[in-house]
């Protein structure tokens, strides 16, 4: 294996150097870096190998991106931007203003991309009609996860409503089980909070507060009452929540310390690779409510010079929405693929909800962009959502300061 | 230089002849070593949680407590984080990033030294009209926040053609390195008396002839604070290095940062601590191997200023 | 031609570092104090547009309580480092039998980079994981260690990780200035009969000011660039309550994409910068001069 490797950089290499026009090329900027995730990429990077292009790789983790983006306003600044980046949600646009991204429109309609993606998905990856990001996969955010066992002796069933989850989370208090495994970091918070504003306010009021910022929504007494839910879950959480890790918190619920956790579908990689199995040790189910929260990672290509990088660019393009690396890809990263016509037999069960709860509620308009994640608003109004949930659920503020502050920091940061 | 072996202290402290007076004395070293101590252990403490996370295996960890001896020593993850692990699709752990972090410090250390002791050779012994001016500016930018300076640097560095580039990232080392070099040399060099370089002048001696010949040789104490400075520092460094570095110039500590802060991967607690470990190695050994001259060349002069 | 350049060739070796620091270090802070003035967001804008983004600022919350933390931090790191350098420093000067090891062992956080000791501060202050668990496990019930999750005590677990990391350094340059003190006043001092701790209060610290004025400007330094340390520790949390400026500035330039904002804090750093480092600069030209 590690021969034939050699042998075909060597003979690449000489080829390369016999002929003036070198293969594609592409230099990727992304935060996937540990195990399961990186080696969901090396499928891609290999997949590129085969179709003859030449990877380079480019890594930066960090606060979910945040080194990473650190690192491309200063490639971009420098006029050496990298040839793909991973970039998600209205920030795809924001850079398209900044007139830094390429166009791919010729590859996504020679693929017929525009067929295979839920619509509202494609409008992620369109920049004023032309197509400018590839779509990887869809995490699903308003996900609730649940140690099977805890549930079965305690005699709860998974919640559908806010009311129910409270009545459990009750039972389990009285049982000396904490209820609900959390970690306090904004991101987190934010979380919890989306998918809440989500179940108690419908998806209208999602879209009208969450992606719309109208005011009037924000100000609504249904936002008093996300916030009231809200407090009622600070209560149910233990008292050493914060700054832990998320993965710390399934580890709870994994080892029946807690019952439940509110967290997207990442959080399936941490049972597995435990050894769980979902349906028998750990169940799974979109948390109380209507609508589906989505998270759609995906590669926006930067303007380059070079004729070998824009092939690289088209090429990386074409193979990330590509119907294999949307099943491998995703087969190891939780998710599920973006195209819906990818065979779902490998998959296990929570996949197949979600993809189930995808098609859904794309028909019924309750497909969502999750904001706690980037997908709805521009990163200066979503943080300064985030500044008021994370406050408020870390100390005794009221239900109805939290929401006159939210008003007055969301209109500060437009 | 200051003799080390008859400190004053020590002379004040030494147990007095009035033989009263022994008890007390014996119980006063007894509570300096348990004071002393109690300090050692507060120190130690996170080194000791790093050691033993690295010496664990991961299931160890995920069901047993943080904060605890190891059950079964394991040196894998060591292995791991050294030569296997990834940071990205790349899987071969920290060795190639290693390589990139010493080809970026080694000449950034000797080029802000060297500035740095020609600066405070200037400022110090050659002063003229607005020197101290030069100077306060110079110490000024020592406190400049880095993130304040990204933006601008980077486009700096494209037009220079350096971006990406690891003589890009040695540039910025020196430039934000230049401050402190040159108050240590300054501040030291300011100790020397300056009827040595009056002397020197009349003998015919040139500007560098004397910086050669007569304060270079006297420079090792301060040579040694400067280096070890600098080499902390720009080893260490993480802002600058993310955002000047491209793939393949990558330093460590954006090595470590990819294993340590995946955000939705798995996390291999053991494999993190032991790549924290190795990652600091080289700075450790700085610091075990040359800390008695970084004291004694504190002593000769840089804090006198 | 040789002597003009014999006479200007201090000056000559200044220049290029001089130029360097005037282009990287002051032209930089004013393109920052520009972008301050406009609405940048992703990528910096040129177009002033006035006051909007102080305005902006001094109305946010969060900024308030990075301001707050800045200042209680700032004053706690550096009295507690100080105290604990010279503490330490005094205690190794004793004719300490293990001092070379003692000392590596205080002075070696300064060598480690905080992306991963904030990781072992996390779980050794952690009340479920770390030294309240353990604790609690030797029979003390009620003890109670749990300052990194409580949104009022935080910002003292940090101070404590700082500390940690800062005063090993500080002991060093105290420990030097004691090895620096004129040996003949102490014995002078030592035939006269005065006890240890006088010789220590009257004599021998007194004639230490210029290390601490040394170890006030390392420590002020490393207090305002503090940014590792509060990411891997609490990432500002929980909520924001251990946000400092720095945090806040990055916050906004790189993960909010508000450059003018993060510009506009920037100033506003800077200007507590100056503040604290002009007068100690005046006093330090002030002594050149006698």
């Amino acid at each position: 294996m590690k021969k034939s490797v050699f042998a075909t950089a060597a003979v690449a290499s000489i080829v390369a150097s016999n002929m003036a026009v070198a293969g594609p090329e592409a230099e990727v900027l992304h935060w996937w870096t540990s195990g399961g995730e990186a080696k969901s990429v090396a499928v891609l990077q290999s997949e590129f190998a085969d179709n003859g292009g030449t990877w380079t790789d480019m890594p930066v983790a960090g606060g979910g991106g945040d080194a990473a983006m650190t690192a491309l306003r200063a490639r971009v600044l420098s006029g050496n931007a990298p040839t793909a980046v991973q970039l998600k949600g209205p920030a795809i646009q924001e850079w398209y203003e900044e007139g830094v991204l390429a166009d791919i429109s010729s590859v996504a309609e020679a693929e017929g991309w525009a067929d295979v993606l839920p619509a509202s998905i494609a409008g992620h990856m369109k920049c004023e009609g032309t197509w400018c990001a590839a779509p990887v996969n869809v995490h699903r955010i308003d996900w609730i996860w649940a140690n099977a066992d805890v549930l079965k002796s305690n005699d709860i069933a998974m919640p559908t409503t806010w009311a129910e989850f409270n009545a459990a989370a009750d039972k389990l208090m009285a049982a000396g089980i904490i209820p609900l495994a959390h970690g306090g970091q904004a991101w987190q918070d934010a979380t919890v909070f989306e998918a809440v504003a989500l179940g108690i306010g419908g998806p209208e009021f999602f879209k009208k507060a969450f992606v719309e910022l109208d005011m009037d929504t924000l100000k609504s007494d249904t936002m008093v009452e996300i916030f009231d839910q809200m407090r009622t879950l600070r209560g149910y959480v233990d008292s050493n929540f914060a700054g832990r890790d998320w993965n710390l918190a399934t580890a709870m619920v994994m080892n029946g310390e807690a019952a439940f956790q509110i967290m997207g579908d990442w959080a399936k990689g941490e049972f597995i690779a435990a050894g769980k199995v979902p349906g028998q040790d750990f169940l799974c189910a979109s948390t109380p409510g209507e609508g589906y929260l989505y998270n759609v990672d995906s590669f926006a290509m930067f303007n380059v010079d070079g004729d070998d990088k824009k092939a690289g660019q088209d090429l990386l393009a074409k193979l990330i929405v590509g119907q294999n690396f949307q099943k491998v890809f995703n087969l190891n990263k939780g998710s599920i693929p973006a195209r819906v016509d990818v065979a779902l037999d490998e998959f296990d069960s929570c996949a197949h909800t979600s993809a189930k709860d995808m098609n859904a509620s794309n028909e019924a308009g309750s497909l969502l962009p999750s904001y706690a994640h980037g997908m709805a608003l521009r990163g200066a109004q979503a943080g300064a959502i985030t500044d008021v949930v994370t406050a408020h659920f870390n100390s005794d503020m009221s239900s109805a300061d939290a929401v006159e502050m939210l008003a007055n920091s969301v209109a500060n940061s437009l | 230089m200051t003799d080390f072996t008859h400190s004053p202290a020590a002379n004040a402290a030494a147990p007095s002849a009035a033989p009263q007076r022994n008890w007390s004395q014996l119980a006063l070293r007894w509570l300096l070593f348990a004071l002393l101590g109690a300090f050692a252990l507060f120190y130690l403490m996170p080194l000791f949680v790093m050691v033993t996370t690295s010496l664990k295996s991961l299931d160890e960890i995920r069901t047993g407590s943080l904060i605890s001896l190891p059950r079964d020593v394991t040196f894998d993850a060591w292995r791991t984080a050294w030569s296997s692990t990834c940071t990205g699709v790349q899987c071969e752990g920290l060795r190639p990033y290693f390589w990139n972090s010493v080809l970026m410090t080694v000449p950034a250390v000797l080029l802000a030294t060297m500035l740095g002791a020609m600066n405070g050779y200037v400022i110090a012994q050659w002063r003229f009209k607005g020197a101290n001016l030069i100077f306060s500016l110079m110490l000024f930018g020592c406190f400049i926040p880095f993130q304040v300076v990204l933006l601008p640097m980077a486009r700096m560095l494209g037009i220079m053609g350096l971006a990406g580039s690891i003589p890009g990232l040695i540039v910025v080392h020196v430039i934000y390195g230049i401050g402190f070099t040159t108050l240590f040399f300054r501040n030291y060099y300011v100790t020397i008396p300056a009827e040595l370089t009056k002397a020197a002048k009349v003998d015919g001696a040139g500007f560098f002839r004397i910086f050669w010949s007569i304060f270079l040789p006297l420079s090792l104490p301060i040579v040694v604070v400067t280096v070890i400075w600098q080499f902390t520092n720009i080893w260490n460094d993480f802002l600058f290095g993310v955002s000047f570095s491209q793939a393949g110039t990558q330093p460590v500590t954006v090595a470590l940062n990819n294993i340590v802060n995946s955000t939705t991967g798995v996390k291999e607690y053991n494999v993190d601590m032991a790549a924290a470990i190795i990652a600091a190695l080289p700075t450790l050994l700085v610091y075990v191997v040359a800390g008695k001259y970084f004291i004694r060349g504190l002593t000769a002069g840089s804090v006198k200023g | 031609m040789t002597e003009w350049l014999e006479r200007h060739m201090p000056k000559m070796v200044l220049a290029p570092s001089f130029v360097a620091i005037l282009i990287f270090v002051y032209g930089f802070i004013f393109w920052t104090a520009w972008v301050s003035f406009t609405r940048s967001k992703l990528l910096p804008k040129y177009e002033i547009k006035g006051l909007i983004q102080y305005e902006r600022l001094f109305a946010s919350p969060r900024w308030d309580t990075a301001m707050d933390n800045l200042f209680i931090f700032g004053v706690l790191f550096i009295v507690i480092s100080m105290v604990l350098g010279l503490l330490l420093a005094i205690l190794l000067d004793q004719k300490i039998r293990a001092e070379g090891a003692l000392r590596t062992i205080y002075l070696y956080p300064m060598a480690l980079s905080m992306i991963v000791t904030g990781t072992a501060w996390k779980w050794i202050m952690n009340p479920g994981l770390g030294i309240e668990a353990t604790v609690r496990g030797w029979g003390f019930e009620n003890f109670a260690f749990d300052w990194v999750v409580n949104p009022d005590r935080a910002i003292y677990a940090v101070v404590i990780a700082a500390v940690w990391q800062a005063s090993g350094f500080v002991m060093a340059l105290f420990l030097a200035g004691l090895r620096g003190v004129d040996e003949e006043i102490i014995k002078a001092a030592q035939v006269d009969g005065i006890p240890t701790w006088r010789i220590y209060s009257a004599i021998i610290i007194p004639s230490m000011a210029p290390i601490f004025l040394s170890a006030f400007i390392v420590l002020a330094h490393l207090a305002i660039k503090s940014f590792d340390l509060v990411i891997a520790l609490t990432g500002g949390g929980p909520g924001y309550a251990t946000d400092l400026p720095a945090t806040y500035m990055y916050a906004m330039a790189f993960s909010r994409g508000d450059i003018g904002q993060a510009a506009s804090s920037a100033m506003v750093m800077m200007g507590v910068v100056f503040a604290i480092v002009v007068p100690y600069l005046y006093s330090e030209l002030r002594a050149k001069h006698d």
